[in-house]
């Protein structure tokens, strides 16, 4: 089973329209992850029957019981993440209520273990759902982080997991993973444990700089990493920059992909590319995929 | 001023917007890329860097002569970050082990060790680095170290430089997770960008969700108007999210993008129509204060 990541550092770069497109491409055993859980696309390209939705909870927010609060500020000089605020009284004389800023706590417990009353109890704040699915392409495994959450990579490890359960169960050959765009916890833990990360970048000085991040991250990680240059008729020169920053890593760039509307116009058509279109750049795309599989 | 520039999806043309916003405005203007992870405003302000900061936070290790094993350490850890081996009877074999890239370094392993037996060195994070433009324009970017995976200490770091006496112009990352609701917090206004696609209007959605849980007035920038469909216009009219700059694709301004050269010096005549936006922003900012 090769799994394989589709990432890019820089987001905006195609990595859904690729996910898509060699998903189409892929033999019919493989299951298909979008790891991007922030701002998840890919199920608008393939249009998933939902077939199983869980709600998974992480991490937790510290809430402080003003009832047997004694406002002594222990909380306050412990907490390393500047989430405890104190609301004065109106009249300016001493601290009316000591409380929790959810934006800010990490929870963590310190203020917890330091309160010397026991005020302040722990509950459960992150959540997302995630789905497992059936797709006219092949099984698909993916997630909605809740609305301004945390994305430390749990929800990530959880998707990837359930894939990685129902790849051994559906003998699969391929996982195609959709990967979300940084070099932060989601990207790490898209990254852990894959065959190969293929790289998506495009010939601007933006979308250099971030390849090479992203890179240093798959060479710590130790994963083999592959390059597409998408859009790369935007700047040709800035497109042999690219090759040669690759072929000094020992990196092999895999192909290149013209800008064209009609890439546009298969997203506002919602289908993967290499479906809607048998051109030259759903030929290259093809070409792409025989190289990696 | 604090004006934040997010997105919800990558690559619609934040940095594009936000410095072109900033160059705008001159030395009114301090510029704070946010987007530590994958920053790129430098690209196109080109800044004289005169400050370079190195961002730690503190690592906890173990003082295994002091241990005694009691696991108190790895229980009140909730990132899961600490495991004790406990050693045979008899011996001293135990060990304590810490997986750093679990650790959120809030120090609860110390608090709750009655042995005093974990002790904390500095671990590099990253670094924040300051510098102005040549046409005056301050300018802070954080930059996360390679294989680092929290990226809200950094983001923390940048803003630590906000000036309350000037315009503030914050570069976000895609996305809205944490490091997003860390970097448009406190902000006056968040301008989003977004393309009129599928994935332009599903991201700016969310992304709108994310802004009224902070409770933050957005506008909106529509990038390649001009290809792709309508939804994200009608989303907008539909919300009464004012739409306040529309950028039509063209070759020109991508090539331009890929060189690195700022909309408004690729195409002077932007100058005007970003001095306006932000008369708009500033406009929308006093009336929300109302």
């Amino acid at each position: 089973m090769k799994k394989i990541l589709v990432i890019s550092g820089k987001g905006g770069t195609g990595k859904t329209f690729l996910t898509a497109s060699l998903s189409y491409l892929a033999s019919d055993k493989k299951i298909i992850v979008d790891c991007d859980v922030d701002a998840a696309n890919l199920y608008l390209l393939l249009h998933p029957d939902i077939k199983r939705s869980e709600v998974f909870e992480w991490g937790y927010e510290a809430v402080i019981n003003q009832d047997k609060c004694i406002r002594c500020g222990k909380c306050l000089a412990i907490c390393r993440f500047e989430a405890i605020k104190t609301v004065h009284k109106d009249d300016n004389r001493g601290i009316d209520r000591i409380t929790v800023d959810p934006f800010s706590c990490e929870g963590c417990g310190v203020c917890k273990y330091g309160c010397p009353v026991g005020a302040v109890d722990l509950r459960k704040k992150e959540s997302g759902k995630w789905f497992i699915s059936d797709t006219k392409y092949g099984p698909f495994v993916f997630a909605k982080l809740g609305i301004a959450a945390e994305n430390s990579g749990k929800l990530v490890s959880k998707i990837k997991q359930e894939a990685y359960t129902l790849a051994e169960k559906e003998l699969a050959e391929y996982i195609i993973i959709d990967g979300p765009p940084g070099i932060g916890c989601p990207v790490i833990a898209s990254m852990s444990g894959v065959d190969l990360a293929l790289v998506v970048t495009e010939p601007t000085l933006s979308g250099i700089s971030d390849m090479k991040r992203v890179m240093e991250v798959a060479e710590h990680f130790q994963v083999e990493t592959k390059v597409v240059v998408n859009k790369y008729d935007i700047n040709l020169e800035t497109t042999e920059e690219i090759r040669r920053i690759c072929y000094a890593k020992g990196i092999e760039v895999l192909g290149q992909l013209p800008f064209s509307e009609k890439v546009v116009q298969s997203i506002v058509k919602q289908v993967p590319f290499t479906e809607f279109s048998n051109g030259s750049i759903a030929k290259d795309i093809a070409k792409i995929w025989e190289k990696i599989k | 001023m604090i004006i934040t520039v997010a997105s919800g999806k990558g690559g619609t043309g934040k940095t594009l917007v936000s410095t072109s916003l900033a160059l705008s405005l001159g030395k009114d203007a301090v510029f704070l890329d946010c987007d530590v992870e994958e920053p790129n405003g430098y690209i196109f302000l080109k800044p004289d860097i005169t400050e370079n900061i190195k961002i730690y936070l503190p690592q906890p290790g173990v003082d295994i002569e002091k241990c005694n094993f009691c696991g108190k350490c790895a229980s009140a850890c909730l990132f899961n970050a600490i495991a004790v081996i406990k050693p045979e009877t008899g011996k001293r074999n135990g060990n304590v082990l810490f997986f750093h890239e679990m650790c959120q370094s809030c120090g609860a392993c110390v608090l709750v060790c009655p042995q005093k037996a974990i002790y904390e060195k500095r671990s590099e994070k990253g670094e924040v680095e300051k510098g102005v433009t040549k046409n005056g324009v301050s300018f802070v970017q954080g930059r996360l170290k390679p294989s680092e995976a929290k990226s809200v200490p950094l983001v923390k770091a940048v803003k630590k430089h906000v000036n309350v006496n000037k315009i503030n112009i914050i570069d976000s990352s895609p996305g809205t997770s944490c490091p997003v609701v860390q970097t448009v917090k406190d902000s006056d206004f968040c301008l989003l960008v977004t393309e009129p696609t599928p994935f332009g209007l599903n991201d700016l959605r969310l992304a709108v969700e994310m802004t009224r849980v902070l409770a933050v007035p957005v506008g909106v920038v529509i990038n390649r108007f001009d290809i792709g469909d309508n939804s994200v216009q009608e989303y907008c009219l539909k919300e009464n999210l004012p739409v306040l700059l529309s950028i039509p694709f063209k070759k020109d301004i991508a090539v331009a993008y890929s060189k690195g050269i700022p909309l408004i010096e690729s195409f002077p005549e932007y100058r005007k129509i970003f001095k306006k936006l932000f008369k708009d922003i500033s406009d929308i900012i006093v009336q929300g204060k109302k």
